[in-house]
This record gives structure tokens, C-alpha cells and sequence, in this order.
């Protein structure tokens, strides 16, 4: 079984700047990995590139053994990945239930021509339900994304990218903006899923909860690979400890 | 009664019109301000295959086809611009058709291409013909929009970054609604070369652009119901108030500030929301 996701050798220039070098990644299927590294890390640059917004100057992604170089993000997103955004982007003109049916209707908008022909949404409103409850949102899923706070459109944008069905999930710092009570509860979440068999990529900058879910841990710092491996062993390196608090 | 048929006529020929844009602006969220130019592809392409002797039902799957085409190419422009660049890409294009078609003898340049015979379906059953492809476009306008793919354009309408995150080949349904639309602008202009039995560049220029957009906009952008009485209204206001005609654009330009600024959801909007307090109060 090919790994679920190989970044192979990133290089990314801006430029005369590099924003990430030579990165490489390896995740296997059911893994929860926490992607951390200080600001300017090349983290989201990494991500882009994960996802096809950014295309790397060199190396190639693989998911599931497929190489990922020239297809558009949708493309990707249809290949098995799918991807909670660091800003929450709902859709405003929809209710909660309706966003994330729109996300589970994948077979039905894949063809234009099939999508015209298609007109029944209650199998995806279902399926909608059931993870806007696994997300705890239940009670809200009739209302619109404008009038709910941060912390429910966070937990909107994973029943979402839940709703692909997806072989991967990247997070990209799904935690940003929570307090330590809502913080907690979706890294609680994110550890339940990953415990159901999904494979996830957390890039988080709320260290302690990294720490607390994820086993195993990814850094990057100055668009460069600094270490890979169990949580706890990753975190007492002094490279690692030293890109984080800086000093000799 | 001429006169009834004359205007009835002209009022579907305008609601099919401000239909088609509707597809392509309302549905899909993607602002156009050249649309008459496909009007005007498609009124030409009629006006010279009647003149060469085909029948006119013959004519109106071509004339679609051909604006159907150019409306590709001009969506193929769509996918590299966002909002006001497309606006303005489509301006370009308004321009351009009539810069051109003024420039060509074989289009009757600057004159345009009159002497255009009368339908062989005389003036009622051309009437009915126009009101039947406009109520058609009516109806699968509305199916669409219940259907996913309706779903579809309104997540592109709203957020096509979002829209891609959920998987959707926003490109292949962008350029599908201008196609569609395109196409169905295209038939507008056939049916508008036979009705008037004349085109010329000037009937299909930036302001009849905009005359169309403000069609869409006051009746509410996406509402097929809006659009169409927005369309049959604004279409004949001209002919009943002699201030309109003398002062359409500036009329029309006034609509649509006024409706942007006070009800951007239009006619349709207004309409919704009374619709709700009153069963709210009930």
C-alpha cells in the first residue's frame, strides 16, 4: 500500500526568494500528523502546494501513489483530498445543512450534464445532518453561517471537508482564533476522527494541543524539513526547541 | 391589434434576451456588459440567411450556435479574470463586434442590412413563435435553477474559491452558462432581426448592454420570475412614456443605481421579503 501522501522534494521560489526547500513529507494512511514550524516557515506555502494552488518550482506530491503534478485543486479535492481552511469561508447564501450537502453531493456535480439532470437532495441533506451532529452543529443546521461565531464555522468547514469523503483531511490551522475551551473540543474532535481511521495533516500554531492529539509530528523552518517523528522526542530537540524560543 | 402584436412581440423577444443574461449574471454570478453583442451575432447571422433565402425557423438554431460559439471563446476569457475584469472584458467585446461590423460591407456597415422579408409564419404566428421560446427558456431556466446544478452556480456565485475546495469544476460550469446563455442571446437576435426586419450595428452596442443588464438587475438578479416581468416592463416603457424613450440610458442608469443601492436582490427581493412579514404578521 503506497503511503497516503508523499511530498517528494518540494522547492518553491518567489523570486529570489525561497519559501520552501527541498521539503519532503511522508504520511501514512491513519495518521494524525501535527504540521508545526515558526512564522515564516513555509507551512501555508507547503499546504498550497499540497492542495495545487502553488505549483512548486521542483519535487512532486503523491496521494495514494498518484502523482499529483497538473491537476487543479478541484481535481485533487476529487483524487480523495479534502481541505478546512485557515479563514472560514462558508458559503453565506446557504444554511449550515446546505453547505455541507453541497460538499456531499460530489457524484451529482462532477458533470454538468449530470448535475442538470439531478434535482433530489435528500440523500445528501441526510448524509449532511449526520456529520453536522458529529461536529456538534445539529441544532444549528438551518441557520445561516452569518449569525453563528467563529467556533461553529470552524466546525462547519471539517463537516464539509468531511462530507468529501476524503482519503486525506488537511487542516490548516483549524484552531486559529478559538478560545482554550472551543480549541480543545476540536482537537478533541480531530483526535476522534483520526481514531475512526482518517488520515489528517494538522497545521496548527496552538502547540499544546498539537502536543496533546497528535502522535507524531512534522517541522518546518525557513521553508526547510527540521524533524519528523513521535511528538515528545520531535518537541526536545534542541533545533527545534531553538527555531521555536530562538538563543544559542 | 398591429400595434398589440408589434409590442407583445418585441416584449418576448426582450424577456428571452434578459433571460439568457440571467443564466450567465444571475446564476453563475459572472457580470457581463457585452451581451448585446451576442444578441447582435445572432441577429446578423439570421438577417443575411434569410436575405440568401433560408427559412427563418432554419436560421435560429445557427444564429444560437454561432453566439453560443463566441460566447465560448469570451467564457474561455472568463476563467482568467474575476469580477470587474470580466465586466470590462466584456465591454471590450461590445466594442469590438460593432467596430468590426461597421468596418464590413458584406454586414451592410455602418447602415446595417434592412429589406429583411417578413415571416412566412405572418405576424401573429410569429408572435406566438417568440412567446414560446421565451416562456421555454423561462421554464428550463427554472429547472436548472432547482436542479444541482442551480446549486452549483449559486456556491460559484457566491465563493468560487470555495466552490473548487468542494470539488467542482467551476471552469467547465462557467463556461456551460456562457454557452447557454450566449446561445440563448443568439436566438433573442434572430427572433429580433426577423421581427424588425432590420439590423445595424447600433442595435446592438454598449447601451443596449446595459438596458439589458438593468432588465436583470431590477428584476432581481438569478430570479427567473423577476427577470421576466423586469424584461416585459422595461421593454415596453419606452413605447408608452414618450421621457423614457427620449431618456432611456439615463432612466435605465438611474434603475440601476437605485437599485443597487436601495434593493440589490431587485423586484424579486422586495417582493420576498413583504412576501415573508406578511406571513410572519399572518
Amino acid at each position: 500500500m503506497p503511503p497516503a501522501l508523499e511530498v517528494q522534494d518540494i522547492t518553491v521560489r518567489f523570486g529570489g526568494l525561497v519559501a520552501v526547500d527541498k521539503a519532503s513529507l511522508t504520511i501514512q494512511k491513519g495518521d494524525l500528523i501535527g504540521f508545526i514550524g515558526p512564522n515564516g516557515a513555509g507551512k501555508t506555502t507547503l499546504m498550497r502546494v499540497i492542495t495545487g494552488i502553488v505549483t512548486p518550482t521542483e519535487g512532486k506530491v503523491m496521494l495514494y501513489g498518484r502523482d499529483l503534478s497538473g491537476l487543479t485543486i478541484n481535481q485533487r479535492i476529487r483524487a480523495g483530498m479534502a481541505l478546512a481552511q485557515q479563514i472560514v469561508q462558508p458559503l453565506r447564501k446557504m444554511t449550515l445543512v446546505e453547505n455541507v450537502a453541497l460538499a456531499a453531493g460530489g457524484a451529482k456535480t462532477a458533470n454538468p450534464f449530470v448535475a442538470m439532470r439531478s434535482f433530489d437532495r435528500r440523500a445528501e441533506r441526510a448524509r449532511a445532518m449526520e456529520l453536522l451532529a458529529r461536529v456538534g452543529l445539529e441544532k444549528v443546521a438551518d441557520s445561516e453561517p452569518a449569525k453563528l461565531p467563529l467556533g461553529y464555522l470552524k466546525r462547519l468547514e471539517v463537516a464539509r471537508a468531511l462530507a468529501l469523503d476524503p482519503k486525506l483531511l488537511l487542516l490548516d490551522e483549524p484552531l486559529a482564533g478559538l478560545n482554550q475551551i472551543e480549541a480543545a473540543g476540536l482537537a478533541d474532535l480531530i483526535r476522534a476522527l483520526n481514531d475512526d481511521g482518517l488520515t489528517i495533516l494538522l497545521i496548527e500554531h496552538n502547540l499544546r494541543e498539537v502536543m496533546r492529539i497528535c502522535p507524531q509530528i512534522y517541522v518546518q523552518e525557513q521553508g526547510r524539513s527540521l524533524s519528523f517523528g513521535e511528538a515528545k522526542e520531535v518537541m526536545s530537540r534542541p533545533d527545534v526547541v531553538h527555531a521555536y524560543l530562538g538563543g544559542d | 391589434m398591429a400595434y398589440e402584436i408589434t409590442l407583445t412581440t418585441s416584449m418576448a423577444i426582450m424577456v428571452l434576451f434578459a433571460l439568457s443574461l440571467n443564466f450567465i449574471t444571475g446564476f453563475c454570478g459572472q457580470i457581463s456588459l457585452g451581451h448585446a453583442a451576442f444578441m447582435g451575432v445572432g441577429a446578423y447571422t439570421t438577417a443575411m440567411m434569410i436575405k440568401a433565402g433560408t427559412p427563418m425557423l432554419a436560421t435560429l438554431p445557427v444564429a444560437g450556435l454561432l453566439a453560443g460559439l463566441l460566447g465560448f471563446v469570451v467564457g474561455l476569457a472568463s476563467l482568467r479574470v474575476r469580477e470587474d475584469f470580466l465586466a470590462i472584458t466584456t465591454m471590450g467585446v461590445v466594442f469590438l463586434f460593432v467596430g468590426i461590423v461597421r468596418q464590413q460591407d458584406a454586414l451592410g456597415g455602418a447602415v446595417g442590412i434592412s429589406g429583411i422579408p417578413a415571416s412566412s409564419l405572418g405576424r401573429v404566428g410569429f408572435m406566438v413563435l417568440c412567446i414560446v421560446l421565451a416562456a421555454g427558456f423561462a421554464v428550463f431556466s427554472t429547472v436548472i435553477k432547482r436542479s444541482w446544478m442551480g446549486y452549483v452556480y449559486e456556491s460559484i456565485a457566491d465563493n468560487e474559491d470555495v466552490a473548487r475546495v468542494l470539488g467542482i469544476d467551476v471552469a467547465r460550469y462557467k463556461l456551460f452558462a456562457f454557452v447557454i446563455g450566449t446561445f440563448g442571446a443568439g436566438i433573442a437576435g434572430g427572433l429580433y432581426a426577423q421581427h424588425f426586419r432590420y439590423v445595424g450595428p447600433g442595435s446592438f452596442g454598449f447601451v443596449e448592454s446595459i438596458s439589458v443588464l438593468a432588465m436583470v438587475i431590477v428584476g432581481g438578479i438569478g430570479s427567473v420570475p423577476g427577470v421576466v416581468v423586469a424584461a416585459a416592463v422595461l421593454s415596453v416603457l419606452p413605447q408608452w412614456i414618450q421621457f423614457v424613450d427620449n431618456y432611456k440610458i439615463l432612466v435605465y442608469s438611474v434603475l440601476l443605481f437605485t437599485m443597487m443601492r436601495f434593493a440589490p436582490d431587485g423586484f424579486a427581493g422586495i417582493v420576498s421579503r413583504v412576501w415573508n412579514r406578511m406571513e410572519r404578521k399572518l
